[in-house]
C-alpha cells in the first residue's frame, strides 16, 4: 500500500496521520470504513501542495548563483544548493577555507564541515553548528551567512580576522541533512535524523538528546515515536558520532556553539541536571555581554541562563558533552522568533537574525581567544 | 507568602505564555494580534490542596503596532494535579490598544460577501510568507489556538500556533463568521508539533467562541 506515516502510531487512543498514494485510497477506505475506523481528509491532494510550494521556490530567485557573490542570503535554500554555496565559497577562497567531509549520514549524504584556517597546525579551534534540528531553517540559513561573512572579515582585516590570527573556525552548517532534505520534500516540521533502528515502531533520533552525557536520563524519551527521543545508545546517529570523533581527534577546541531556533535564548549547560556547571559564574557573565551585543543591532531580546532553569530539563545534550569534554564555552542558541512565527521565521529576517547572532558569537569567540585554558 | 521567580526561568515563562493566550482569545481578532513584549515580574505561590498560582505583570503589544505597549498584570492558577481542567486565569490591562474596529468591519463584510467560502493552507508556508489577505485569517487562528492553548496548558507544556495547516469558512445563517481550522500547535517541552481541528466562530462586536476543539486524526 507504501502508507507514509505524518503522525505514527504511538499508543491506543492517539490519532495516526496518513499520506495515502492515489492508487491506495479505496483499499485504505474500505479497509477503514469496514474495521469501524473513523478517519478525516486533512489534505485533498499533497501533490497539488507540493507543486505550489515548488513553483513558490522557482519563483523567488532560484537561478542557481555563479559565485558566493550573487547567491541569495535572504532566501531558504534547499540542501543542494547550500552544498554548492559551500564549494564556491571554498573555490573563491582556496587559502582560508577547505571543506572536510567528517562522515555520512544514515542516508548515506555527506556530513560536510568547513574549516576556516589562516595556518598552523591544529590551532585551538572554534565550533559552529547549525541545524541539527531541520525543521530550524533560520539556523541553516544563518551559518550559510556566517561562513560568508567569515570570509569577508578576513578579506577586509577586520571584526574576526584577528581571531583567524591564532585560532580555527569549524562550521558545519547542514548538521542533519537527512532531516533538512525531508523538510524540503515532505515534511516541513520534521525535527530528528531519518535513523530505523530495530524494534523502533517510528522513524528518527532526537540529535540533540543522543549524546552521552547523562544519556537517557529525564528530559529525553525512550519512545522512538517522540520527537525527543534520545536513540538506542549514545551516539547511535551517525550525524552526531561523527562530530564526537572530530571533537576527540582534534582536542584543541576551545568553543563550541550549537546552534537552535526558536525562542530566543542563549544557552549554557547543564540540561541534563540542576548541578551548577563549575564554570557557571564566568559562562552566565559571558552570556549577559554576548546578549547585550546581539541586542544592539535591532533590539532583539535574548534571556539566557543553563538549559535546566531557562527552557527545560533536557538529557543527551550536545553541550553538556563537549563541556565534560573539557570544552569550557559550550553555548547553545535559540534564534529568533518567541513563536510568532516560531520554525516558519519568514525569510527576510534570515540576514537580521544572522547579523545579530554573529555579534554575540563574536563576544564568545574573543572571549576564548582571551582566556586560553 | 508569594516567592519570588527569576523572569527568565522557565516557570514564569510558561505562566506569562498561558496568560497571554487566554488574552489572545478574549480579545483577539483580524485586525490585532497580541504578543508579549516583556515578562516584568513573577511571583508564585504554593496553595495547599488547590495548586499553584502565579502573578505576573507583563508587558504587551500588538504586532501590527509596535510603537505602542500596554501593561497587564495576571493571575495564573494552576490546579492541583489536573491535567483535564484549564488553568484559572485573571486579567488587568491598563491602557487602551490601538482600535481595531474600522479593520474588523472591513474583514466581516469582506468575508460575508464572498461568494465561495474561503480556503486555505500552510499559513504561513514553508518560508514564513502571509499573503497579505490572509494575515487577517493567521489572527484569527491566534485567537483559536489560544483557546486552545489556554484549556489545555500544564506548568509542564509551552504551546504556540506553528502554523495553520488548513482553514475553511462555512457559512452560517446567523451573523457569526465561522472558521474550520486544522491548527498545528508546537509544544516547546515534548518538542510535538500536534495536529488540532478547532471551529471558531467570531463577530465584530460580540468576539469570539470556540464551540468545539480536538486533538485531530478522529475522523467526521
Amino acid at each position: 500500500l507504501q502508507l507514509d506515516f505524518w503522525l505514527a502510531p504511538r499508543r491506543l487512543g492517539l490519532p495516526v496521520d496518513i499520506r495515502v498514494p492515489f492508487r491506495s485510497l479505496q483499499a485504505v477506505k474500505a479497509h477503514l470504513e469496514a474495521s469501524g475506523v473513523s478517519y478525516s481528509i486533512m489534505i485533498e491532494d499533497v501533490q497539488a501542495l507540493l507543486d505550489e510550494e515548488q513553483t513558490e521556490m522557482l519563483r523567488s530567485s532560484r537561478q542557481r548563483s555563479v559565485d558566493t557573490t550573487t547567491f541569495n542570503y535572504e532566501a531558504y535554500h534547499t540542501i543542494d544548493e547550500i552544498y554548492n554555496f559551500m564549494d564556491m565559497l571554498v573555490a573563491e577562497n582556496p587559502n582560508l577555507v577547505s571543506k572536510l567531509e567528517i562522515g555520512r549520514s544514515t542516508e548515506n549524504r555527506p556530513l560536510y564541515v568547513l574549516k576556516f584556517s589562516t595556518g598552523g597546525t591544529n590551532r585551538p579551534a572554534i565550533w559552529i553548528d547549525t541545524g541539527i534540528h531541520s525543521r530550524e531553517w533560520v539556523t541553516q540559513a544563518s551559518g550559510v551567512w556566517f561562513a560568508k561573512k567569515i570570509v569577508q572579515d578576513h578579506a577586509n582585516n577586520e571584526g574576526v580576522a584577528s581571531i583567524l590570527e591564532t585560532m580555527d573556525i569549524f562550521l558545519e552548517i547542514v548538521t542533519n541533512p537527512d532531516g533538512f532534505a525531508y523538510t524540503h520534500t515532505t515534511n516541513r516540521m520534521w525535527r530528528k535524523t531519518r535513523s530505523r533502528h530495530a524494534g523502533a515502531i517510528c522513524v528518527g533520533v532526537d540529535p540533540n538528546r543522543n549524546w552521552d552525557a547523562g544519556f537517557g536520563d529525564a528530559g529525553a524519551s525512550g519512545n522512538s515515536c517522540s520527537e525527543t527521543y534520545h536513540g538506542p545508545y549514545p551516539n547511535s546517529e551517525p550525524e552526531v558520532k561523527s562530530i564526537v570523533d572530530f571533537v576527540k581527534s582534534h582536542g584543541n577546541i576551545k568553543a563550541f556553539v550549537s546552534i537552535h531556533s526558536y525562542s530566543q535564548l542563549l544557552l549554557y549547560p547543564y540540561g541534563y541536571t540542576e548541578t551548577p556547571a563549575p564554570d557557571e559564574q564566568e559562562l552566565h557573565e559571558l552570556s549577559a555581554k554576548a546578549v547585550a551585543a546581539l541586542s544592539s543591532l535591532y533590539g532583539t531580546k535574548f534571556k539566557y541562563g543553563s538549559i535546566i532553569t531557562t527552557i527545560y530539563r533536557a538529557s543527551g545534550s550536545t553541550v553538556d558533552w563537549t563541556y565534560n569534554q573539557g570544552i569550557k564555552y559550550s553555548f547553545t542558541f535559540e534564534l529568533r522568533d518567541t513563536g510568532r512565527y516560531g520554525f516558519l521565521l519568514p525569510a527576510k529576517q534570515i540576514v537580521p537574525t544572522a547579523q545579530e547572532t554573529w555579534l554575540a558569537l563574536k563576544v564568545i569567540m574573543e572571549h576564548a581567544r582571551d582566556n586560553i585554558y | 507568602r508569594a516567592m519570588e521567580l527569576p523572569p527568565g526561568h522557565f516557570p514564569a515563562a510558561r505562566a506569562a505564555a498561558v496568560a497571554v493566550e487566554y488574552l489572545r482569545y478574549l480579545r483577539g481578532g483580524p485586525g490585532s494580534g497580541l504578543r508579549l513584549r516583556e515578562l516584568q515580574r513573577a511571583r508564585r505561590q504554593d496553595i495547599d490542596d488547590v495548586g499553584h498560582k502565579y502573578y505576573l505583570e507583563l508587558e504587551l503589544e500588538d504586532v501590527l503596532d509596535k510603537d505602542r505597549t500596554v501593561s497587564c498584570t495576571a493571575e495564573v492558577l494552576y490546579h492541583l494535579g489536573s491535567t483535564t481542567s484549564a488553568p484559572d486565569v485573571q486579567l488587568t490591562v491598563q491602557g487602551e490598544l490601538r482600535s481595531t474596529e474600522e479593520a474588523d468591519k472591513e474583514f466581516y463584510n469582506r468575508i460575508r460577501s464572498l461568494e465561495k467560502e474561503l480556503v486555505a493552507e500552510n499559513i504561513p508556508d514553508s518560508h514564513g510568507n502571509v499573503p497579505p489577505e490572509l494575515e487577517p485569517i493567521h489572527l484569527l487562528a491566534w485567537v483559536a489556538s489560544g483557546y486552545v492553548i489556554w484549556q489545555n496548558s500544564t506548568e509542564n507544556t509551552k504551546f504556540h500556533l506553528a502554523q495553520v495547516k488548513h482553514v475553511k469558512q462555512v457559512k452560517r445563517n446567523d451573523e457569526d463568521l465561522q472558521f474550520d481550522f486544522v491548527l498545528l500547535l508546537h509544544e516547546m517541552v515534548s518538542q510535538e508539533v500536534l495536529p488540532w481541528e478547532v471551529t471558531l466562530l467570531w463577530h465584530p462586536q460580540r468576539g469570539a467562541r470556540v464551540p468545539q476543539s480536538r486533538a485531530a486524526g478522529a475522523g467526521s
